[in-house]
C-alpha cells in the first residue's frame, strides 16, 4: 500500500491531462458476489487504494472473473456494498475499464478503430482520436498493425490491442482478467514490463487477475488470494516490479505462503 | 509483415481464372442449345416441346419488345415497385427485428401479432391490399414489402440474439450507452445475419411483385407476361420470363455484393476444399518476383475464391 504514494508523484510529471488521470479507491464491504442463486464469493472485505496495483490469484473457477465483472458493474453484488471513492457503484462506466479474459475486440473494426472507440464515446474529436489511438498502439508495439482486423493478428497482439483500448479511455481503474494468460514465458515477461511501463504515469488503480503466482508477485503492490468461495488473504508484496527481488527472502517466503494457501 | 499492413481490409479481389468464367458461359450456352434443339425438332416424349417457342423465336420477340417503349415502362414500373417495397422492408424489418430481440416489451407487444401474420403468404394479402389502399400501385408495393419484411425481421432477430455478449459488455465498460451499443455493436455484429435475410427477402419480393402485377397490375413485367398469355403469345411470355430472371439475378447480386462488401471483416478459413497446388507459379524462377509480393498472393486468392462462387 505504501507504494501507492510512490506512484502518485509520477503522475504529476505526465504532460497529458494530469487532472483527468487519477486512481480511484474501490471498497468492497461484506460483499457477496456471483450470479443470482449462485453466489461464488461470500463476505468479501477488500479496500483497494488509489493508484495501487492489486493482483488476484486463485484456482480456476474460484471467482476471479466474477470479482472483476462485479467491480466493472457488469454484475450487481448479491449482498453487501461496493463503493468507488465512497460512493456506491452506479452501473458500468468508462472510469473502470475491463480487459476481458476472452477476446473482446470488435472483429469488424481494425485495431486502430477499436482503440478509437472509447475515445469516440468520450467525445474526443475525430482527428484527435486518430492521433491518440495511433499513439497507444505504438506504445504497445502495434504501430505496424494499426489497420489490421483483429482476426488477422496473433493472440498476443490482440491482447496488447485490448490493453491499448482499455488505457486509451484514460480510466481511473483498470481491471485486467488474465491478460497474458495465453502467452509463453518470454513474451509474458515482455508484456509485464510493457504493462509496468505503460501504467507508469497513468496513476490508475489496477486490479490484475492471474493464475501465475510469480506474475502476481512481480506486478502487484499487494496480492489477494481467492479460494473456497472466500477471499482468503491480502498480502503486501515486498519490492514490487523489481526483477532483482526474486530471491529476496521476504519475497521467497511470501511465494511459499501463497503457493501453500492455493494448494489447500 | 509490414508491407501488407496498409492494405488490410481493403485488398483488391483478383478475378477468378478466365477458365471459370468460360465454364459459366458454356453452361448457360449449353442450356440454351438444348432448348433450341428440343423445340426446333418438336420433340414430344411425354414432355411436349412442339408448342414451345424456340430460342430464336424468343430472341426475335425480345428484339421487338426492347425497341418499343412499353417494355421499358414495364421494366421501370416493376423495378420501382420492388425497390420501394424492398427498401421499406429492409428498414422496418431490421428495426423490428432489433426491437423484438432487445426489448421484452416490444417482444410481448409485437411478437404474437408478427407470428400470426407471418404464415400468411404475401400474395394472399391481395384482397387486403385492395381494401386498404386507394390504388393498385400502393397495394403492389405493400405486398412486395410484406414478402421481404418477415425474412428480414426473423433473421435480424436471430442474429441480434446470437451476438457475443462480451462485445456489448466491452462497450458498456467504455461508458457507451444504448445508442452507442446499437450503432457500434448490434447493427454491425448482426449484419451477416441481416444480409442473409435480405438475400432471401429480395427473392420472395420478386415472386410477389410479379404475382401481384399478374393479378392486379397496370403495366409491369408480370402484368405484360400475363397479358401475353391471355392472347396466346408464347414468345412474349418467354420474353417476360427472361426479363424477370435477369432482373431478379441483377437485384439479388446487388444485395449479395453489398453484403460481401459490408461483412468483409468476417474471419475466413484458409482451407480450400479440393485446392490443388499450382506448381507452375512457384517453380518459375525466371520471373523476378519480390518475396513480399509472392507471399501476398495466396492470401488474396484464398479470400477471393469463395466470393465468386455465387
Ligand atoms: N455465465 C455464467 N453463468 C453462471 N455461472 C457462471 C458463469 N460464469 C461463471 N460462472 C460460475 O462462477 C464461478 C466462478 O467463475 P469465474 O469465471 O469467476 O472463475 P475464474 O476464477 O475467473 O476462473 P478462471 O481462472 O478459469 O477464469 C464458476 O464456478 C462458474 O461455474
Ligand atoms: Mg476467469
Amino acid at each position: 500500500m505504501s507504494t501507492s504514494s510512490d506512484i502518485k508523484p509520477e503522475l504529476r510529471t505526465v504532460a497529458q491531462a494530469p487532472s483527468s488521470v487519477r486512481g480511484t479507491r474501490l471498497t468492497l464491504q461484506a460483499a457477496t458476489l456471483g450470479r443470482r442463486d449462485a453466489p461464488v464469493l461470500a463476505d468479501v472485505d477488500l479496500d483497494i487504494a488509489r493508484g495501487e496495483i492489486l493482483t488476484v490469484v486463485g484456482p480456476s473457477g474460484c471467482g476471479k472473473s466474477t470479482l472483476l465483472r462485479t467491480l466493472a458493474s457488469l454484475l450487481p453484488p448479491l449482498a453487501g456494498e461496493i463503493d468507488q471513492d465512497g460512493h456506491p457503484l452506479a452501473g458500468p462506466s468508462a472510469e473502470r475499464a475491463l480487459i476481458f479474459q476472452e477476446d473482446a475486440l470488435l472483429p469488424w473494426r481494425t485495431l486502430r478503430a477499436n482503440v478509437e472507440l472509447p475515445l469516440a464515446i468520450g467525445r474526443v474529436p475525430r482527428s484527435e482520436r486518430r492521433v491518440q489511438a495511433e499513439e497507444w498502439l505504438a506504445r504497445v508495439g502495434l504501430a505496424d498493425h494499426a489497420r489490421q482486423l483483429p482476426h488477422r493478428v496473433s493472440g498476443g497482439q490482440r491482447q496488447r490491442a485490448q490493453l491499448a483500448r482499455a488505457l486509451a479511455g484514460r480510466p481511473r481503474a483498470v481491471l485486467m482478467d488474465e491478460p497474458f494468460g495465453a502467452l509463453d514465458a518470454q513474451t509474458r515477461a515482455g508484456m509485464q514490463d510493457l504493462l509496468v511501463e505503460v501504467l507508469r504515469g497513468t496513476g490508475a488503480t489496477v486490479v490484475f487477475v492471474t493464475h501465475d503466482v510469480d506474475e502476481a508477485l512481480f506486478l502487484g503492490d499487494r496480492v489477494a488470494l481467492l479460494g473456497a468461495g472466500r477471499l482468503l488473504a491480502v498480502r503486501d508484496i515486498p519490492r514490487p516490479r523489481d526483477r532483482t527481488a526474486l530471491d529476496d527472502p521476504a519475497r521467497v517466503a511470501l511465494r511459499r505462503d501463497v503457493l501453500t494457501s492455493l494448494g489447500t | 509483415m509490414s508491407r501488407p499492413a496498409p492494405r488490410a481490409g481493403r485488398y483488391r479481389r483478383p478475378l477468378p481464372p478466365i477458365g471459370r468464367y468460360a465454364l459459366r458461359v458454356a453452361a448457360l450456352a449449353a442450356a440454351l442449345g438444348l432448348w433450341q434443339v428440343l423445340t426446333s425438332l418438336d420433340v414430344d416424349l411425354w414432355l411436349r416441346f412442339s408448342q414451345f417457342p424456340t430460342v430464336t423465336d424468343v430472341a426475335h420477340a425480345f428484339a421487338d419488345r426492347v425497341s418499343g417503349a412499353d417494355y421499358w415502362t414495364d421494366l421501370t414500373d416493376s423495378l420501382t415497385r420492388i425497390v420501394t417495397g424492398f427498401l421499406l422492408a429492409a428498414v422496418l424489418g431490421v428495426a423490428g427485428g432489433v426491437l423484438v430481440a432487445r426489448s421484452r416489451l416490444a417482444e410481448d407487444l409485437l411478437g404474437p401479432l408478427l407470428e400470426v401474420v407471418r404464415p400468411i403468404p404475401a400474395i394472399a394479402l391481395v384482397p387486403v391490399a385492395i381494401l386498404l389502399f386507394p390504388s393498385n400501385e400502393e397495394g403492389i408495393v405493400f405486398i412486395t414489402f410484406t414478402a421481404a419484411f418477415f425474412p428480414v425481421l426473423v433473421s435480424t432477430r436471430h442474429s441480434v440474439r446470437a451476438l457475443t455478449p462480451v462485445w456489448e459488455e466491452a462497450v458498456l465498460t467504455m461508458g457507451g450507452g444504448r445508442w452507442r451499443i446499437l450503432g457500434s455493436v448490434v447493427l454491425p455484429g448482426a449484419l451477416p445475419g441481416i444480409f442473409g435475410g435480405l438475400s432471401v427477402g429480395i427473392g420472395v419480393s420478386w415472386i410477389c411483385v410479379i404475382s401481384a402485377e399478374m393479378i392486379s397490375g397496370q403495366y409491369g413485367v408480370g402484368y405484360r407476361t400475363w397479358q401475353d398469355y391471355t392472347i396466346v403469345n408464347y414468345p412474349g411470355v418467354f420474353v417476360g420470363m427472361v426479363t424477370i430472371g435477369v432482373l431478379g439475378w441483377l437485384t439479388s447480386t446487388t444485395v449479395e455484393l453489398l453484403g460481401r462488401r459490408l461483412t468483409r471483416w468476417l474471419p475466413r478459413t484458409s482451407y480450400v476444399p479440393g485446392a490443388r497446388p499450382t506448381p507452375s507459379r512457384t517453380l518459375a524462377p525466371a520471373r523476378p518476383a519480390p518475396a513480399a509480393v509472392r507471399t501476398e498472393q495466396p492470401s488474396g486468392t484464398e479470400e477471393a475464391r469463395d466470393e465468386h462462387l455465387v
